[in-house]
């Protein structure tokens, strides 16, 4: 063991933090998250004990959060890692310099993210419904189209995350991993809105996600099928999705201008 | 002779700036059918630039490009431009986890290559990968990895191919051989190639003409007796050395 080796190797890693925000960002990023979520989990019990309400139902609200917080996730990893596997396997320009248009591009990430939400979903309810009796098949009928507008919300962001590793090139990877989970503690996935603070209460009003936890809770609850809900994320999808749009076709436009997608796939 | 036809590809006085860094400066030329032509230059002469700039891959800052009579800044011209046209590089890979055989196939559909299979197998026979057609990417040498890729150009029988230092990972042999075949389908295909190497003897043997840039310019151009025989080289490793070391013909 000698120390100016591994003072070599402590040295390359801080140059890595050194030369890139993503990386430093990431740091506090997980952390600060875990935080936020656990701290409105732990709020939300607190104020039903203090309440004195009945206990709801706990498993069905987080093991069905969990499942469909993972539709979002995994929809937007459908695009975003698929994309970044082209960059990895250095066949980004052999794609791009074929007759493949970049609409056909995002169609076809669009299609693997379908087929990685379709898996994924199937293998978590059927393991839910072994494992602890959760049968989320019951009620499946009724969440389909909230798991239709997570799976937009995954697409839109998504894209927006394969924009901004286009632009930014590989340091931006981090993003694809991490982007969704900033939804997270305002989409109220394992809680209800009004557990947020107002001003976050706010921003949960221009999230898709939150109206479909919502829907989610109401459904499990037995309440009537919170239509509006469905409208307003539906409604709030698209605007996503129309942006993340407008903004990845942006930043291809400039790559191109900057050379840059050349860069990428080399 | 060659005059005559009309060429495949025109470019004229093309140029591409990165902020205040000239790349390439109002460069001008035309690849006819059946003819390779070299694009020699020190690194950094704006070889790769220019041959990005014709995939559309980087937008020119001036200047005009048309292939197949086609302007490739048009998104729906440049999709059907790049149905005729095929790119091959050292520099570029393929999915790692596929089979040579799958990634074929994913770009023989890309192409809209009909018969797919039989072309597969005929490359696959072609580029001597017989034996490894259904192994993983991930296991190829770098130089099955650079057959591969030639593989793939050949594709969708292009009418251009652009090759960016296609053979720098082959072994003598098997570059010899590819030179043979490149050769073969300029004579019998027509096919018009668009060649950059730093193998001087290779441009010597394969180029019916050479482009020489420098700092993104093009200094001369001819066949490859000329340009010896203007920058009075003993041959065109001479002749690149000089033009590296700035000596002007």
């Amino acid at each position: 063991m000698k120390p100016y080796r591994i003072s070599a190797m402590f040295l390359r890693h801080i140059y890595l933090y050194k030369h890139s925000l993503t990386r430093l960002v990431e740091i506090f990023y997980w952390p600060l998250l875990d935080l936020l979520v656990w701290g409105f989990v732990s709020l939300y019990i607190t104020k039903l004990s203090a309440e004195g309400k009945s206990t709801p139902n706990f498993l069905g609200i987080f093991l069905g959060a969990l499942i469909l917080w993972d539709i979002l996730f995994r929809s937007q990893q459908g695009i975003s890692v698929s994309f970044l596997e082209e960059v990895w396997a250095r066949n980004f320009l052999n794609l791009f310099v074929s007759p493949l248009t970049i609409g056909e591009y995002l169609a076809s990430l669009m299609m693997v993210a379908v087929f990685k939400v379709v898996v994924v979903f199937l293998i978590s309810s059927l393991l839910a419904w072994i494992l602890y009796s959760f049968n989320l098949f019951i009620i499946g009928m009724y969440l389909l189209p909230f798991m239709i507008c997570l799976v937009i919300l995954g697409w839109a962001i998504g894209i927006l995350t394969t924009g901004l590793i286009l632009r930014f090139g590989q340091q931006a990877e981090v993003l694809a991993w991490g982007v969704a989970f900033l939804f997270q503690p305002i989409s109220a996935v394992f809680y209800p809105v009004s557990v947020l603070p107002r001003f976050l209460q706010k921003v949960a009003l221009a999230i898709p996600a939150s109206y479909v936890f919502e829907g989610m809770r109401s459904i499990i609850f037995g309440r009537t099928f919170p239509v509006g809900h469905l409208v307003k994320a539906f409604g709030l999808d698209l605007v996503y999705l129309s942006l993340a749009l407008f903004f990845f076709f942006r930043m291809f436009r400039q790559v191109r201008a900057k050379g840059l997608l050349a860069k990428m796939g080399e | 002779m060659v005059a005559a036809v009309t060429p495949l590809l025109e470019v004229k006085n093309l140029s591409k700036s990165f902020n205040s860094f000239q790349a390439v400066k109002s460069v001008s030329f035309d690849l006819y059918p059946g003819e390779i032509l070299g694009m020699l230059g020190p690194n950094g002469a704006g070889k790769t630039t220019i041959i990005h700039m014709l995939l559309g891959l980087t937008s020119p800052t001036s200047g005009e490009i048309r292939i197949f009579g086609l302007d490739p800044s048009r998104p729906r011209q440049r999709e059907k431009i790049l149905r005729r046209m095929n790119f091959s590089s050292t520099y570029v890979a393929m999915p790692y986890s596929l089979t040579l055989r799958e990634s074929l196939m994913v770009f023989a559909r890309l192409y809209g290559v009909r018969k797919a299979r039989s072309r597969i197998d005929l490359l696959v026979e072609q580029f001597e990968l017989k034996e490894v057609v259904d192994r993983p990417v991930r296991t190829l040498s770098s130089g099955q990895m650079t057959r591969l890729n030639l593989a793939k150009a050949f594709i969708n029988e292009p009418e251009i191919l652009l090759l960016d230092e296609p053979t720098a990972s082959l072994d003598p042999d098997i570059a010899d051989r590819t030179r043979t075949y490149l050769l073969e389908m300029k004579r019998t295909k027509k096919m018009a190639i668009l060649y950059t190497s730093h193998n001087m003897q290779e441009m010597e043997e394969i180029s019916d003409r050479l482009l020489f840039l420098h700092h993104g310019e093009i200094i001369a151009r001819g066949t490859p007796d000329d340009l010896v025989a203007r920058f009075r080289g003993e041959d065109l490793e001479d002749v690149f050395l000089k033009v590296a070391r700035e000596v002007r013909p």
